[in-house]
């Protein structure tokens, strides 16, 4: 195995009036390293410059989604190893503007999230005295939407996202769902309101690569087209049946 | 210079689990308060988000609200105030019910109630847990359920700096935009600081990247207290070289700990028989401090595996089989295969102690109120305290919750009884102002490196502080630190950007670091008795005549903390031998 490996990685700072270019770093190549050790290595003893998000390094807390490779995935979970012998490319996740070097604008995710109403909605909230039912079974409805870690891989792999920025997106429209499919929740509607003028939605092609590159194993691409179904037949309900209150 | 200011009634500093449970509180308290609450990260990247196992309340008939105190209180080897774990346990239940009204996607029994689980130090089962990423859907229930409340105002990744206290009353805080480079005075009516732990003081801890410590260094800076910083919590099952916590739900769900004869060595250590399956209270739901120190012993009897990462144990899950750990352990065998390419379902996973958490914090009374006046404090940077010596698994969770919503609801009023801002708040705001620019933003030519200083504190404290402590390593680690703090005035910042710079980051976190690394060495220090997870090589008992009181660490500009002391609030539990396994 060669012990030194090259990383080419992407390099943006707005405040020198410098165009974005490719910066190569040779570090050495440790069997247990995952990219983001090489990234922390680069930082400690080669450049103190660079610029990059992290955290937990255990793909639970999102900060460290990139295109490695050009292929989105988590730095966290992505091991060196695999890349031999290199150069490896590394940049900032795609169809986001970067803020510097390796790191997004992500806060169109956040004010979408928003709209959506990702909260539980009832009719009427009980007092907490006893928790609401909820089988095994109505929880596995929605569980998998649940897990989402909004690291944004899928925004970086959605090809509407890219083309239209006003989509809400394969994340938020999956935490939607995750609302919707619970049984404790009386919002559809609501949401459907914040969904229903969306011109993206009806855009997706249902390629699926939002879901093929989560590291949770959510769908997203389920969950628009799920929405999708239930948004056309709301429709036909709303013209034909206009009495009929959806859930 | 520009002047730059925000107003807000409440400001919450931290946006993790208690930070989000703090901020609904004071929105839920009078919609017409206006709260800011400031994070250097998102707040669904906040550590609340690695909590695996659960989150104890008493839900079920066969428990009660004196058997969860007990266990508490014994677990914290009687160093927990007894009124604080009063009001915790009795406040649990609501508190988790509310989260499950919110969303939060507990594991179910069939009947559709909620599910718990065992754990250790607990003798009832009473952890809730949604499957093994309970801290994970917790953040996001809060982080998903604050965003309804419009008064609620967030500062994303910005930094915290100092605390602006005038009048003897504290009424905000200066802050960094990270991604812009901005300093703000965010003045407020009162302040409720949430940042979390301290692990980055350690070498190997199961802490994220950004538990370094900054609230309770900027409470420290102001002349609060830091109580019970000698108490740090070695949690006994992390993944070496990464130090991935592996849950103590494993060992809940009947998981075992074999030495290299594959031999159960639990049971050498006064902590019970080994029985097929898991016992309550007994061997490996024994509390973590004891079974940490039983590890460090094995090994001194040559009885541990070696690697190239430190000395192990094997974590054997094999025998629940693949249902149990698919359903029960789903992260656990995630991260197993993940990050060390085993599968817990053929192999056994290698595991070693390793630092968790701080039972210590920020002095506070059970409203979350500290000694300076407006400021509050609420999760693992405080110190209320229900942790003692020990915490508890899975009693830290349910603490987000219970002082999180106290110390909003505290904050909330606080903030109706004040007029506006003393005139004070400008100046103090452009010394500091002053001081970054000097210290951090424009220093030229310094030459000490943030990563040589950074690893020689880890091996100053690995040395010093560790598992088992005595007078001499702490004295020696004292005058280390206070040398590295020497170092730090010379450190050289390479990256004079505005851009989200986070080597300027870095700097601001170690130089919190080497605070609360100073704080915890003294009052190990002073701590003359071995008690929880406390152990001194030099006094192996403990010594409740001297020391069944809380120590205070105080600032002092020029070295060492002065550390006080202060009683223990005993209410209907007087100190008794901790016993497990029987």
């Amino acid at each position: 195995m060669a012990d030194k490996i090259t990383l080419e990685v992407f390099r943006y700072r707005p405040d020198d009036n410098s165009e974005p270019s490719f910066q190569k770093y040779m570090i050495p190549l440790q069997r247990d390293w995952v990219i983001l050790d090489a990234l922390n290595y680069i930082k400690d003893h080669i450049d103190g410059t660079l610029s990059y998000r992290w955290s937990c390094r255990m793909g639970i807390c999102g900060s460290c989604g990139m295109m490695v490779n050009e292929k989105p995935v988590l730095t966290c979970a992505a091991f060196l190893e695999n890349l031999i012998p290199g150069p490896v490319r590394i940049e900032p996740l795609e169809n986001f503007p970067v803020v510097r070097d390796l790191v997004i604008d992500m806060r169109d995710f956040l004010e979408k999230l928003k709209r959506v109403k990702p909260w539980i909605i009832r009719e009427q909230e009980d007092p907490a005295i006893e928790e609401y039912k909820q089988t095994p079974d109505q929880l596995a409805d929605f569980k998998q939407y649940s897990m989402c870690i909004n690291c944004m891989l899928c925004y970086s792999a959605c090809p509407v996202y890219g083309l239209e920025p006003e989509f809400t997106g394969p994340a938020v429209i999956a935490l939607a769902q995750r609302y919707n499919m619970d049984n404790r929740d009386h919002g559809n509607s609501a949401r459907m309101d914040a969904l229903s003028d969306e011109s993206g939605m009806w855009q997706c092609t249902f390629i699926g690569d939002c879901s093929k590159v989560c590291p949770k194993k959510v769908d997203p691409a389920g969950a628009i087209q799920r929405y999708k179904v239930h948004g056309a037949n709301t429709w036909w309900k709303n013209l034909l049946l206009p009495w009929a209150k959806d859930k | 210079m520009d002047h730059i200011s925000y107003e807000s009634d409440v400001l919450i500093i931290g946006a993790g689990g208690a930070g989000l449970r703090a901020a609904i509180a004071v929105s839920e308290k009078d919609p017409k308060l206006k709260i800011s609450i400031i994070s250097k990260v998102y707040p669904m990247r906040s550590h609340t988000v690695s909590a695996e196992g659960g989150a104890a309340a008493v839900i079920k008939d066969n428990d009660s609200l004196d058997d969860h105190a007990y266990d508490t209180i014994s677990g914290g080897d009687w160093m927990t105030d007894q009124d604080a774990v009063e009001i915790f346990v009795r406040e649990a239940p609501k508190e988790m019910i509310r989260l499950e009204h919110w969303g939060c996607p507990w594991s179910r029994q069939k009947d559709g109630k909620v599910a718990v689980r065992p754990f250790g130090g607990m003798k009832k089962k009473r952890t809730w847990f949604a499957a093994d990423k309970t801290g994970f859907h917790m953040l996001h229930t809060l982080f998903q359920t604050s965003l309804k409340y419009s008064q609620i105002q967030r500062f994303d990744e910005w930094f915290v700096t100092r605390l602006l206290v005038d009048d003897g009353r504290c009424q905000g805080a200066v802050a960094l935009e990270i991604s812009t480079g901005q300093i703000a005075a965010i003045k407020a009516k009162s302040v409720i600081i949430c940042s979390g732990g301290a692990g980055k003081v350690f070498p190997f801890t199961t802490n994220a990247n950004i538990k370094t410590g900054d609230g309770m260094a900027i409470a420290y800076r102001a002349g609060v207290p830091l109580k019970d910083m000698e108490f740090v919590q070695y949690h006994p099952t992390g993944l070496p070289f990464t130090g991935i916590l592996i849950t103590e739900a494993c060992r809940a769900e009947g998981g075992h700990l074999l030495n290299k004869n594959g031999y159960r060595y639990l049971q050498d250590y006064d902590l019970g028989k080994p029985e097929p399956r898991p016992v309550l209270r007994s061997m490996e739901l024994g509390p973590r401090d004891r079974l940490s120190q039983a590890f460090v012993q094995e090994r001194e009897k040559g009885q541990t595996l070696e690697g190239p990462y430190g000395d192990y144990v094997h974590l054997d899950l094999r025998h629940l089989g693949k249902k149990i750990i698919n359903e029960k352990l789903p992260f656990v065998r995630e991260l197993c295969l993940k990050y060390e390419n085993i599968d817990p379902i053929k192999e056994m996973i290698p595991v070693r102690p390793v630092v968790h958490y701080m039972m210590g914090g920020i002095d506070t009374d059970i409203h979350g109120a500290t000694a300076l006046s407006g400021l509050f404090a609420a999760g693992e940077c405080a110190c209320v305290s229900i942790n003692g010596a020990n915490r508890l698994g899975s009693n830290s969770l349910t603490e987000l919750l219970v002082f999180g919503a106290r110390a909003g609801e505290s904050a909330a009023n606080f903030a109706l009884n004040q007029n506006g801002s003393s005139k004070g708040l400008d100046f103090l705001y452009k010394n500091e102002l002053k001081r970054l620019n000097k210290q951090f933003l424009n220093r030229t030519g310094g030459t000490e490196k943030i990563v040589d200083i950074r690893k020689a504190m880890h091996h100053v404290m690995e040395n010093g502080a560790g598992i088992y402590r005595t007078e001499v390593a702490l004295s020696d680690a004292q005058n280390e630190i206070q040398e590295l703090k020497s170092k730090f005035k010379n450190l050289r910042i390479s990256d004079t950007s505005k851009t989200f710079n986070t080597e300027l980051v870095g700097s601001l976190e170690l130089s919190c670091l080497l605070d609360i690394a100073e704080s915890v060495i003294q009052s190990a220090l002073f701590r003359k008795e071995s008690r929880g997870s406390h152990q001194r090589s030099d006094f192996k008992n403990r010594d409740d005549a001297n020391y069944l009181s809380h120590s205070l660490a105080y600032r002092n500009k020029n070295g060492a903390p002065e550390i006080k002391y202060q009683p223990v609030a005993i209410t209907k539990w007087p100190p008794g031998e901790r016993i497990y396994g029987k």
